[in-house]
């Protein structure tokens, strides 16, 4: 008898051809230009003031460093306190244990309909399929995860899942999957058809699955931001509510909370504040009416130790998934967020998947950006994005023996010999003044045998040619006329 | 070692330098709104309405009657409340004379009446803990008398907030209650109706929650209405 494998499919492996197929779909440029332009226009006028904005970054980035500094005490405390509370907290190391210990919980009460509020960590450890695989069907209720969960799709953006997709989409998707479903691009009808459809589903659904935006360790407090309502009814209404969240999520005081809000809300879609701040302490205490009689928090790991190990790379984990760099991005917005072929996409996708993944299958997504920084200057918590893809292209560059204190996984992917000698080569010329000498005389002289094509470079580049002098050359020229 | 022993020694085993303390009281101190009472209530109506909530200025006295009328005025037919409240009482007096409106109450658990709260309850009329100026809140903790569900699932809410819990913002709501000090259940900010903006980003009100919010906002005797004319 053979034995079982499982295979395991890395879509971010194929980010170039996905990115060339995606810059060839002029509907799906349209769509991200006009809605990236639109989200930037939103955040600007958010921040009227520069200085306010400026003030409330660094301190949105001094409590998420204060709180990571202070992780492994306040994720204790937090699970003190939640327990306290009577929430029940699990640990993760991987994706594999997480989407177990859901589907024990689930299969505990023999529940076959879970509803589920947006969640990026689920995404990360692709529940719904687990649970699938398992006899229990997983609803998203957030309107663009439901949409995209039709196409049988994954969400384009960490805020708006379903941004790629046009009202004519919709309707016809609509139309296709849900039953006596009239065709209509009429938004509010659109979305009535949406409400109408889930609601039914909040009834009769065994479990709640949600994320949690903020974990606080003080109250033992899960904070919820949401606009649709959908977030309070998957934690309301079905007798128990299962909450997943990365372990980076924890901050330490309750007022902690305002300014992250206030941050993530308009650096994310340019709203003062969303429909609903929902935050839950317990479960239904004796007495009340209503709420889960058991809420859970599986408490995720999945690389993030990783990032946490190395003090500059630990910067990733202040991030508050509000996609203001992925609105920001040049290259998110040429490409939207398929191409990447990772849960989270974009600059913050492109450092902190490799933790998640290994550098071995997401070795093009710290190359995927041209540095212009915009990520970094929009960050709400100030993560030196472009400083951490430049840190994670010299690890992936690192040859895979070299012995360093904190070893990435996947260390040395990029790594080719071609590449080496290249870099060993331009060493030795810029290194030692009488070869580069030697070099620049005899590129100035031999530039007419410099070759048309030049690999990628002449894709989209004209061809590079040596200066008929060089600087060197120029610049005693110039001091020469002066004199 | 289990998942949790192993995570937390590998954070533990990470070089750790001090954090530095932020000042988040010094921040909210420095760019907080600094309004008189009316300017404060004007910038919270705005807010509000800017989100599609209908504000009902009101006296400590006429609010019965101002949501008989807002009820009146509405294809309600059948409205949730709580009337072993104080409020809920004065709310069912005010209302238990019109004969196209069935009162509920929820007095039993949640699970014994899904169905009809999901799909038989038009409305339901609740009290506010407190307000926010600045988003434009209302500061909801549901308990045993008005649970969570009541300002969720029925179409329309009807909130009872009096102006006088009106805070200037989030943090000064939360820290002059000492929330710290104790959370419910529950706690919820509420900023108008729920909405949705998933669609090509075109705005639609009553995604999940309530497509309609009407605030009774119960004004202190020194303020009037006239006075709140210019909140858009």
């Amino acid at each position: 008898m053979s034995e079982q494998q499982t295979i395991t499919l890395y879509p971010s492996r194929q980010f170039k051809d996905n990115a060339r197929a995606a810059l060839k779909d002029g509907e799906l440029r349209q769509s991200l230009r006009t809605a990236m332009d639109y989200l930037m226009a939103k955040r600007l006028s958010a921040f009227s003031d520069g200085d306010e904005l400026e003030t409330l970054r660094t301190l949105g980035e001094t409590i998420r460093q204060r709180c990571l500094a202070k992780l492994p005490e306040l994720l204790e405390k937090l699970e003190a306190q939640l327990t306290a509370n009577g929430v029940q907290v699990h640990w993760a190391e991987t994706t594999e244990q997480a989407n177990e210990i859901i589907h024990g919980l689930i299969a505990r009460r023999g529940g076959t309909l879970a509803v589920k509020g947006k969640s990026m960590v689920s995404e990360e450890t692709e529940l719904n399929h687990y649970l699938e695989a398992r006899g229990v069907t997983a609803v998203e209720s957030d309107m663009g995860e439901y949409i995209v969960q039709l196409a049988g799709e994954k969400p384009t953006h960490i805020i708006m899942p379903a941004i790629h997709k046009t009202k004519a989409h919709i309707a016809q998707l609509f139309h296709d999957k849900l039953p006596d479903t009239p065709y209509t691009e009429d938004v509010d009808s659109l979305i009535r058809i949406g409400r109408n459809a889930l609601r039914d589903l909040y009834l009769k659904a065994d479990v709640g699955l949600s994320g949690v935006n903020f974990a606080v360790a003080e109250t033992g407090t899960l904070c919820l931001v949401e606009n649709e309502g959908n977030g309070r009814m998957c934690t309301t209404v079905p007798d128990m509510h299962i909450a997943i969240t990365g372990i980076e999520k924890v901050v330490e005081k309750l007022t902690d909370v305002v300014p992250l809000y206030s941050l993530l809300t308009r650096s994310a879609i340019g709203q003062p504040i969303t429909t609903y701040f929902n935050m839950i302490s317990s479960p239904r205490k004796p007495g009340e009416k209503d709420g889960p009689r058991e809420v859970h928090l599986v408490l995720l790991d999945n690389g993030r130790s990783q990032a946490y190990a190395d003090e500059q790379l630990r910067k990733t984990l202040q991030c508050i998934r509000c996609g203001a760099c992925m609105n920001h991005c040049p290259v998110y917005t040429r490409i939207g967020g398929h191409a990447y072929g990772t849960t989270y996409p974009g600059p913050i996708g492109e450092i902190i998947s490799p933790h998640m993944l290994g550098l071995e299958n997401t070795k093009d997504l710290p190359t995927a950006s041209s540095l212009c920084g915009a990520c970094g200057e929009v960050c709400p918590v100030k993560i030196p994005i472009p400083e951490m893809l430049m840190r994670l292209r010299e690890e992936e560059q690192r040859p895979a023996g070299e012995v360093v204190a904190h070893p990435l996984r996947g260390q040395g992917a990029a790594h080719t010999g071609k590449e080496a000698l290249a870099w060993r080569t331009w060493r030795g010329l810029f290194g030692q003044p009488g070869a580069y000498k030697l070099f620049g005389w005899a590129a100035t002289r031999l530039r007419g045998l410099t070759p048309p094509g030049q690999l990628g470079w002449t894709q989209n580049h004209v061809p590079l040619k040596p200066a008929a002098k060089t600087l060197h050359q120029l610049v005693r020229e110039r001091d020469a006329a002066r004199r | 070692m289990s998942a949790r022993d192993n995570i937390l020694a590998k954070l533990r085993n990470a070089p750790r330098s001090a954090p530095v303390e932020p000042d988040v009281a010094a921040h909210f101190e420095r760019f907080g709104p600094r309004w008189n009472e009316v300017e404060a209530l004007r910038h919270w109506a705005t807010m509000m309405r800017s989100v599609k909530t209908d504000i009902v200025w009101c006296t400590e006295s006429d609010w019965p009657q101002r949501l008989a009328e807002q009820v009146k005025a509405r294809p309600i037919r059948s409205l949730l409340l709580a009337r072993q409240t104080p409020h809920g009482a004065l709310a069912h007096t005010a209302l238990e004379h019109n004969p196209l409106l069935q009162l509920k109450t929820f007095d039993r658990m949640v699970d014994d009446w899904k169905d009809e709260l999901f799909n038989d309850t038009d409305a339901a009329f609740t009290v506010v803990r407190c307000g926010i100026a600045a988003t434009g809140t209302l500061v909801l903790w549901p308990d045993a008398d008005e649970p969570r569900t009541m300002s969720l699932v029925p179409p329309t809410h009807f909130a009872l907030f009096d102006t006088r819990t009106l805070h200037a913002d989030f943090h000064t709501a939360m820290t002059s209650e000492a929330w710290p000090n104790g959370m419910p259940t529950n706690a919820l900010l509420v900023s108008g109706p729920s909405k949705t903006a998933d669609i090509q980003l075109t705005l639609a009100y009553g995604a999940h929650g309530p497509r309609d919010l009407v605030v009774l906002a119960v004004l202190p005797p020194h303020l009037s209405a006239d006075q709140l004319k210019d909140a858009a």
